[in-house]
């Protein structure tokens, strides 16, 4: 047996235990590398002190006659034993990782800033160029000098049809969220938060297609009706049967749908049950306890749910494109929402489909910045809201 | 929480002292609740319904899914969505090829490293991705490529755009899955001595790696049918194009839209069925046909997500 | 060849806040010892201090020197991935990894700390499960997922995987708490053989498991509401229970607080 220099501090001076598996090496300190180095291919770094006089190292050799014997140990890899000096204060391995992954974050956040800064600076040449008021005016001539572009008329075709979209929608996103949560039995609640889900996965342009295509004609009837309403300016008939803002919206509205019914389903479930048994003691029916319990607790996440909603369709581009008829260049304002229009996103989809000036390209740009600072403002809204209320759950 | 969605069972008792009127609010309120999620139904079914009844027949004709539009205008029958599928299944993988790996770290990034400025501040971006408007993603790629360097629209540029809108499907999706892992299996790890970065690469992502998985189905299925990078990004091409990086490139969904720009070129009304309809423009039926064809491949990758998620339950 | 552990003024912090302070204790090789002590008086804190697994919570450090025969883990030139190498921990509920087969499980350890030799790897997974007692139960299924045993079971796997890598040093956290009486009953049959060949610190909150199991019991306790947890005493597991040196020992013992 070769001979062997044990530390003799408290260990153990047998070379075999009882199981004939022999022993794993003391593990003095060692000023060689150890096995995360050799693992890594790294050669030993500087400064590695010896931490306890005098170094005892002991080679064990590889290939014992014992049966059950693992050699060196079986973390070693060529009889080395491990030492807990570092092998560098960070290992290679993490280090890489956590550079890989901080700057893969860092992208993340350069690129908005690069998304500001590019739409920026191929927007402000036009809009210096704009010889109408960028904010006011209602025109969006820019196929040739003097450009005259501004985004009103844009602003309100955007809005108004986002947000009667939203009207219609928040109540009934509500209403398939109580069902889910409150009514169903259990077991097609699963069922019906799928097909509602489904919904959110049909691709917009065959949203447009249809709504232009096989839902307006079907409509005709219905605002033709309400054309005996046009005492109030907003129900006027503007002689556009199918393709009016009120087709876009109902059908945005079913596009928006499923987002705040799933945020809608998520914060009804999450009402304390306290606040539930509370209203059932008092004797309340179905609905009163709803009233009572549910819907305060879940009025933030209902309007935070909106707020993205309507994010959602202020962006929507292919679907209003297909579905709003364009109005004649120079018609007067109107805020009738059965008149056509063009929002944000459809000007911008119909015109830039072929190469354009400069110019020409800046003012939609211009146009697209307008969209994002809007888009930005509603979803931070609701990230706000959800955050004051994190605070107080 | 189901216990409690029934009211305690005294009710009876009870109902014959309430007041009509409470009664009635109940009443009105349980038919409006159901009512809602009818008219939910409503839509989904007849859309459906529409897709699938109108563009059958373009589908099921022969030479659908090995030809393209090439030479053919809206009054010649035949040809078929070949280009569009290939364009379509060409820019969503280049996308995914680019987004998947950017997503993933970034994930692992706010779950595993992340506390920090720089944590605070990537999750905060991320949420502002979220709510970009894809035609302002498109926009940018526009003013990048196209705008400040004066390159030419082509098919790559779409994927880059999608590449914006995937990931933070995909960085949402990882963060929740791998915040699912147990926080005792990293302990373990650690414990025996396993270094963070093995631990995250080799046990805590095969963990969440169903999961995961499920997040960048779902990601694919939203960025297949985006249309609005196609509008301004590439040019539709009505033949073949294999060629990423230059040409006009047919898509699903821009192939959709310019069928439907045929649709008022000509033919006339006449009578099938009892409907009136256009008849002699063979756009009609192309129009739902690549929409069906889009619809089945978006919904054939949610099921394939949905059985994935559940295939991997029962193997727990 | 077990380790002696020793701890010398060690103040535990979770960012500025005190958590346990001032401990001193010296743990022979070869024996257990058992801490015990109130909840929340810094016993599992201690313990996660000895493998230097207290630090992989964010802002938390340590103060003071924990000496594995001598030489301190806490050195500044000390890597902590080597240090746990070196010691097994095994956690209160078990937690074998879910994607692997009990095989893998096992040798995860080694295959993940470093490079064992390709064929030794089923001497060494049928070493490990016979010392954890779960040989028997599982080899005709090693390639089964580690999840699918008993609860018992994981928890010897658990075992089987920490003793896999032949450390110095066994920590186990209160290791029985979340299983029935039968298997407790087996791991403390487990550890009286595994004692003989590792330096074994075992944290449990059941008194009468400590009397059971260890040679040695050490006290912890709080200074106060609001104050750091602090080593009470340490002593042979026979004079604590009988005749222990502090008052606060005796009244914990006797059940008049706990």
């Amino acid at each position: 047996m070769p001979d062997r220099n044990f530390s003799t501090r408290d260990t153990d001076t047998r070379d075999t235990d009882d199981r004939g598996a022999r022993r794993r090496p003391d593990t003095s300190a060692r000023p060689t590398a150890d096995l995360e180095n050799q693992e890594n291919g790294v050669p030993d770094g500087p400064g590695k002190p010896e931490l306890s006089p005098p170094p005892q190292l002991r080679e064990v050799t590889v290939g014992s006659a014992e049966p059950l014997a693992v050699s060196s140990g079986p973390v070693a890899v060529s009889g080395a034993a491990p030492s807990l000096v570092a092998g560098g204060r960070r290992r290679i391995g993490d280090r890489v990782l956590a550079m890989l992954t901080a700057g893969s974050g860092a992208f993340i956040v350069a690129l908005i800033a690069l998304v500001a800064i590019f739409l920026l600076s191929q927007a402000i040449p036009s809009i210096a160029r704009d010889h109408a008021n960028f904010l006011f005016a209602r025109q969006f001539s820019v196929r040739s000098e003097p450009l005259r572009f501004g985004v009103l008329d844009l602003l309100w075709v955007t809005v108004i049809s986002s947000v009667l979209a939203l009207l219609i929608a928040v109540p009934i996103a509500v209403g398939i969220a109580l069902f889910i949560t409150q009514y169903a039995p259990t077991s097609i609640r699963k069922g019906v938060a799928y097909l509602i889900d489904l919904l959110a996965a049909i691709p917009s342009i065959i949203y447009g297609i249809w709504g232009i295509y096989v839902l307006a004609p079907h409509l005709v009837g219905v605002q033709r009706a309400l054309y005996h309403l046009d005492f109030i300016p907003l129900f006027a008939d503007k002689g556009v049967d199918t393709g009016s803002i009120f087709d876009a919206a109902l059908v945005l509205a079913v596009m928006i749908l499923p987002i705040i019914t799933a945020i809608a389903r998520d914060v009804f479930v999450r009402t304390p049950d306290h606040h539930i048994e509370a209203a059932w003691a008092l004797g309340a029916t179905r609905w009163e306890m709803i009233r009572m319990a549910v819907l305060p607790y879940g009025r933030p996440g209902v309007i935070s749910g909106a707020m993205l909603g309507l994010g959602r369709a202020l962006g929507e581009t292919i679907a209003v494109l297909l579905i709003l008829s364009k109005p004649p260049e120079g018609a007067p304002f109107t805020a009738s929402v059965f008149n056509g229009g063009q929002t944000f996103a459809s000007i911008i989809g119909l015109n830039m489909q072929e190469a354009n000036g400069k110019l020409e390209t800046g003012a939609y740009i211009a146009a697209g910045l307008v969209l994002f600072v809007l888009t930005f403002a509603v979803n931070a809204t609701a990230r706000a809201i959800v955050n004051r209320r994190k605070e107080f759950v | 929480m189901t216990a409690l969605a029934t009211p305690p069972a005294a009710d009876s008792l009870l109902t014959a002292r309430r007041g009509g009127r409470r009664q009635l609010k109940n009443s009105i309120a349980t038919v409006l609740v159901y009512l809602s999620f009818a008219v939910a139904l409503v839509p989904l079914g007849w859309l459906l319904w529409s897709v699938l009844s109108k563009g059958l027949h373009a589908m099921t004709r022969n030479g659908w899914f090995t030809h393209s539009q090439r030479n053919l205008t809206y009054r010649d029958p035949g040809g078929g969505a070949y280009h569009a599928i290939v364009g379509t299944v060409e820019q969503v993988f280049l996308c995914t090829a680019i987004a998947v790996p950017i997503s993933l770290l970034v994930a692992v990034y706010l779950v595993e490293y992340g506390t920090g400025r720089l944590a605070r501040l990537t999750t905060f971006m991320v949420d502002i991705l979220t709510g970009i408007p894809s035609i302002v993603a498109a926009l940018f790629i526009y003013a990048v490529f196209i705008g400040a360097f004066g390159g030419q629209r082509a098919g790559w540029l779409v994927s880059l755009a999608l590449v914006m809108l995937m990931i933070p499907v995909i960085v949402r999706t990882t963060e929740e899955m791998l915040k699912l892992v147990p926080n005792e299996l990293r302990e373990a790890a650690y414990a025996l001595g396993v270094p963070k970065w093995k631990t995250i690469l080799r046990i805590v992502v095969p963990t969440a790696l169903t999961g995961i998985l499920t997040g960048i189905i779902l990601g694919i299925a939203r960025v297949a049918g985006e249309t609005a990078p196609l509008l301004i990004l590439v040019g539709y091409g009505p033949s073949i194009n294999t060629n990423l990086f230059s040409g006009f490139q047919g898509a699903l969904p821009s192939m959709i839209n310019a069928e439907t720009l045929n649709l008022s070129s000509g033919g006339t009304y006449g009578l099938v069925n009892g409907h009136v309809q256009l008849i002699h423009n063979y756009a009609v039926d192309r129009v739902w046909g690549a929409a069906l064809t889009l619809i089945i491949i978006v919904m054939g990758l949610n099921l394939l997500a949905r059985l994935i998620a559940r295939f991997s339950k029962v193997n727990r | 060849m077990a380790k002696r552990i020793e701890a010398k003024n060690l103040n535990i912090y979770y960012g500025k806040f005190l958590a346990v302070e001032n401990v001193n204790l010296t743990i022979a090789p070869r024996s257990v010892t058992a801490f015990i002590g109130p909840s929340g008086c810094g016993k599992s804190t201690v313990l996660r201090t000895i493998n230097r697994m207290h630090e992989v919570i964010a802002g938390a450090t340590v103060q003071g020197e924990v000496l594995l025969d001598g030489e301190n883990i806490y050195a500044s030139e000390i890597d902590p991935v080597n240090v746990r190498r070196t010691i097994g921990m095994v956690f209160q509920r078990p937690n074998p990894f879910p994607t692997m087969s009990i095989y893998d499980n096992v040798v995860a350890g080694l295959k993940l700390a470093g490079k064992p030799k390709r064929g030794e790897l089923d001497t060494v997974v049928e070493r490990s499960l016979r010392g954890a007692n779960l040989w028997e139960e599982v080899k005709d299924r090693l390639d089964k997922p580690g999840a699918g045993l008993s609860g018992g079971q994981q928890q010897r796997l658990c075992i089987a995987r920490a003793i896999a890598v032949e450390p110095q040093v066994l920590l186990m956290d209160e290791p029985c708490s979340a299983l029935d009486p039968i298997s407790t009953l087996a791991i403390e049959d487990l550890i009286q053989t595994l004692k003989e060949k590792y330096t074994i610190v075992i944290v449990t909150h059941n008194m009468q498991q400590a009397a059971r199991v260890s040679e040695r019991t050490a006290f912890f306790n709080l200074a106060g509401i609001g104050k750091p947890g602090q080593l009470v005493e340490i002593d042979d597991t026979q004079k604590i229970f009988s005749n222990p040196t502090e008052r606060r020992t005796e009244d914990y013992i006797s059940g008049r607080f706990g």
